[in-house]
């Protein structure tokens, strides 16, 4: 990485150092930090500041994999997670492809992951930001409540390790602020919601954030139930994040590899309307989650997953491309020191069109604008492909938004709606997710309600 | 620590210690891939000054770590002044609600790895259309200890036991899976009483039915929802809306409404952490309280919400056992334990007679609730239609809207066969912690189905 961690490379590194023969070692050691500030009628409502660390060590033999983590970065509790790693390796079905990433040359590209401004930022200061924000929301419309209202900064180093020759390690902090809105009219409430981010609290947008979480909140007062029928829908750019996130769980080569995936077997097919061109890009800086390596220290990469609505690639671990026949795509990914590496895609973005929300709506005689879904998790089967989620947003008539509408839900396959893509917005919006967002048009979606 | 914690004149100062340590396996695509071992250790250290609550954490368990922790929390409280004050803390309070008969820590890895492999084998017994199995096993033992400035010293040991699969079927129209897991606060003797190769058969035909199921509806029909299954109906409809932290910032639709009638008169609802050995048993909540059986609403009328120690000490009323945090490393704040609806007095095949044209949830997947507006959506994982009164053919799955108070009002036949359901985690604000949910078979007269057929 751009930054090393010689400390935490050297715990690693150790650790590496302990393998016995026959046996692959990966190392990945952690230390990190937060502040977290949540304002409420402008006082303090809690105030947390910490520092954690830990370690994950995985071992292969003989094809069986292991692994064991700790919270803690003592030498006591190092031994241990090893040995308990070691133990655990006996126990696994020997899979020939098992095995850790080795380097391949791909090149790292360099990017800025270290904000100076923001380590250095004073406390009382990251204060007053919660406090404003709150202060600019109740501004933006005398119905708005303030349900909280947060400010989040952290940092972390990291190191990874392996017998196999990777050696990488880096630091990054970030922080953001978010805003939950009440909007109240009668016995009515509804919510919403506002954030922004930035390299440090400087660059934050508070009135953006304030004015979008009065919005979304306040234009679904008096919304009602629509009528059941099929319709098209243009999703928020924060829908679309969520929806381009399920997509792209189609696209895992480890799926692929154990016939989970709907894509398998259809490379070089069109799956998507032409307009269509899907790429996960963690070299792009303006991505929230862009990286200059994935989770088993290789280097991160452009890879165009749809092109033209073509399917042209899945993404890969080192453990899924052996399987497959091919090479990592720089595609592992860890939540952290206390589990292995995945797969799955680190910064997606559909490349944009060129009209704003707007203009897209303009074109629409008939249909709905999704401000929000629900039940991602709960309605969306990515092995199945269907698609049915919870929704709330505004009726879109003869070109304009029209009444609120919400309590109905949006359906398809997820099969059909990439080929019923009708037209990308140009507005991205380099949101806090694994995706970004832009306005996306998908017809003939089922709406139901009354 | 509680007087380093107080040295700056906080009202109160609390300290958690947590010890987990946990083992899982997972077996996929035929093979035991992973067996991996976990240990958490810290303490999270509280200070309440005023309105604000200062809070740091550390896995740092030495003095110096501890003081240094509390120390920070204090400041975060970000009072000045103040003196030490010496507390009493009270005889340690331990309520256990069970017993374990056999610590997991004690069971040889490969019997649990056994598990998955007998699971394996079970699902792709069924037929031959089952493409691919994953199993996971999963146990924990989580120590805890509270101290606070009120003198309060409460400790638990928490065991918990878990298992899952899911298998996926191919068939003409494509992929379908099936999901089934068992989860209870108690040890490894959980598998003397349930049979892992059985679930797996479940789950197995749960997929292979679905492989023949048709597009869910689309529109407002009549659900019933079989027993022990449907508790995240009543968990997402009203059970969020019933914690206290929510109502104080007037962020749920059932504030103010203690007394009022705000659901069918045949709905009683119980959330009761001392429930024995499921899922959501507590033996103490996470700020030392022993966890209890409390009745949220009565005959239809909301009787209480669920309390916290901040929420409870505001109010000047007693906590209810429901402060609850994922880890050390986290705030407590009002958490569901095992949200349950009693039994009616309706024969559960009735319910299904009584109707002439709806949908017969079969089993429920997760769900998630808009507190301040009531709205919440629930998936169905294994859903068929009603037709004339008799369950037929299989639908494929989707989402379920509704708003809570109108479903609440809306339940008109409730079933006498009351169950509990499934190991489910319960999130909020970034925290998942381990919850259960019950009830008997039911029908809604009217719910949003999000399917796509006319």
């Amino acid at each position: 990485m751009t930054v090393g961690v010689p400390e935490l490379q050297a715990i690693a590194d150790r650790v590496v150092a302990q393998a016995a023969p026959g046996e692959q070692v990966e190392a990945f050691v952690m230390r990190g930090g937060e502040t977290a500030v949540r304002v409420y009628e402008g006082e303090v409502e809690h105030f947390v500041s910490a520092q954690s660390e830990g370690v994950g060590i995985r071992i292969i033999r003989d094809g069986r994999t292991g692994f064991a983590h700790a919270a803690s970065l003592g030498e006591d509790a190092i031994a241990e997670v090893l040995a308990e790693a070691r133990d655990n390796s006996a126990f696994g079905t020997p899979d020939d492809w098992a095995g850790l990433a080795v380097p391949d040359g791909v090149p790292q590209v360099p990017q800025k992951f270290w904000d100076d401004d923001l380590a250095a930022y004073p406390t009382g200061d990251k204060i007053e930001i919660a406090k404003a924000l709150e202060r600019l929301a109740l501004a933006a419309d005398p119905r708005v409540r303030v349900e909280d209202c947060n400010y989040d900064d952290d940092w972390g180093e990291v190191a990874v390790s392996t017998t196999t020759g990777i050696r990488e390690s880096g630091r990054g902090n970030s922080c953001y602020v978010s805003v939950s809105t009440l909007a109240d009219d009668g016995d009515e409430t509804q919510t919403g919601f506002g954030f922004a981010v930035g390299d440090s609290p400087r660059e934050f947008d508070l009135g953006k954030a304030a004015r979008e979480a009065a919005e979304r909140a306040t234009r679904l007062l008096g919304a009602v139930k629509p009528p059941s029928k099929r319709t098209t829908v243009v999703l928020d750019p924060f829908v679309t994040s969520q929806f381009l996130s399920v997509v792209s769980s189609t696209l895992n080569g480890e799926s692929v590899a154990k016939g989970r995936s709907l894509f398998a077997g259809r490379l070089g097919e069109a799956v998507a309307n032409p307009m269509v061109t899907l790429v996960d890009d963690p070299t792009d800086a303006r991505a929230y989650t862009a990286t200059d390596i994935d989770g088993e220290g290789l280097a991160a990469r452009r890879n165009v997953l749809i092109d033209g609505g073509t399917l042209r690639m899945f993404v890969h671990s080192s453990y899924s491309a052996r399987r497959m026949g091919t090479s990592s795509t720089g595609n592992a990914v860890r939540g952290g020191y206390a589990s292995s590496p995945g797969v799955g895609c680190l910064a997606l973005q559909l490349v944009p069109g060129t009209l704003d929300q707007a203009a897209l709506i303009a074109g629409i005689d008939e249909g709905v604008l999704v401000q929000s879904v629900s039940g991602m998790h709960s309605g969306v089967n990515p092995i199945s492909g269907d698609f049915s989620t919870g929704a709330s947003g505004m009726l879109i008539r003869n070109g304009a938004v029209a009444e609120p509408v919400r309590e109905f839900t949006i359906a398809s396959t997820l099969q059909r709606m990439l080929l019923d893509v009708a037209a990308i917005g140009g507005d991205v919006d380099w949101l806090p997710m694994r995706a970004a967002g832009m306005s996306l048009v998908i017809r003939d979606v089922t709406m139901s309600g009354s | 620590m509680l007087d380093a914690g107080r040295a700056t004149g906080a009202e109160f100062a609390e300290v958690f210690v947590e010890d987990k340590r946990s083992t899982s396996a997972g077996l996929d695509d035929g093979r035991v891939e992973q067996v991996t071992s976990g240990r958490t250790r810290g303490a999270g250290i509280r200070v309440v000054a005023g309105e604000t609550t200062g809070f740091a954490y550390t896995s740092d368990l030495s003095e110096r770590g501890l003081v240094a922790a509390a120390q920070a929390a204090a400041a975060a409280a970000r009072q000045g002044g103040g003196g030490v004050r010496a507390v009493a803390l009270g005889p340690l309070v331990q309520h256990p609600v069970n017993d374990v008969r056999i610590d997991p820590r004690e069971v040889a890895k490969i019997r649990k790895v056994e598990l998955l492999q007998r699971a394996d084998e079970a699902a792709r017994a069924v037929d031959g259309a089952v493409v691919q199995v994953s199993a996971g096993y999963g146990d924990s033992v989580r120590q805890i200890l509270v101290a606070n400035s009120d003198g309060v010293l409460a400790a638990d040991r928490q065991v918990r036991t878990l298992f899952r699969i899911s298998v996926v079927a191919n068939g003409d129209l494509g992929m379908q899976t099936g999901y089934e897991s068992l989860g209870h606060t108690i040890g490894f003797e959980v598998f003397d009483d349930a049979d892992v190769a059985e679930l797996a058969e479940r789950a197995a035909r749960q997929a292979l039915v679905k492989l023949k199921a048709r597009p869910a509806p689309s529109g407002t029909l009549p659900v019933v929802i079989r027993q022990g299954t449907g508790g995240v109906l009543f968990h997402e409809a009203c059970g969020h809306g019933l914690e206290a932290d929510l109502v104080a910032k007037g962020a749920s639709v059932y504030r103010g409404k203690v007394g009022e009638l705000v659901a069918s008169p045949l709905v009683t609802l119980i959330d009761d952490g001392s429930m024995g050995g499921e899922w959501g048993a507590i033996g103490i909540d996470d700020e030392g309280h022993p966890s209890q059986r409390n009745v949220l609403i009565q005959d239809g009328v909301l009787t209480d919400y669920m309390w916290d120690y901040l929420r409870a000490r505001r109010e000047g009323r007693a906590q209810s056992g429901n402060g609850r945090r994922e880890s050390y490393a986290d705030l407590p704040m009002v958490r569901m334990t095992n949200t349950f609806v009693t039994n009616g007095a309706d024969d559960p095949d009735d319910i299904v007679r009584a109707t002439d044209h709806g949908v017969y949830v079969a089993k429920l997947g997760g769900g998630q609730v808009d507190t301040a507006s009531g709205d919440f959506v629930f998936g169905m994982v294994e859903a068929y239609l009603i037709e004339d009164g008799r369950i037929t053919e299989p639908l494929r799955e989707g989402n379920l809207i509704g708003n809570g108070p109108q479903v609440l009002r809306d339940i008109d036949m409730l079933g006498n066969d009351f169950a509990m359901g499934n190991p489910g985690t319960c999130g909020k604000d970034g925290q998942g912690v381990p919850v259960g949910d019950g009830q008997p078979t039911l029908r809604v007269k009217a719910l949003t189905v999000g399917g796509t057929a006319a």
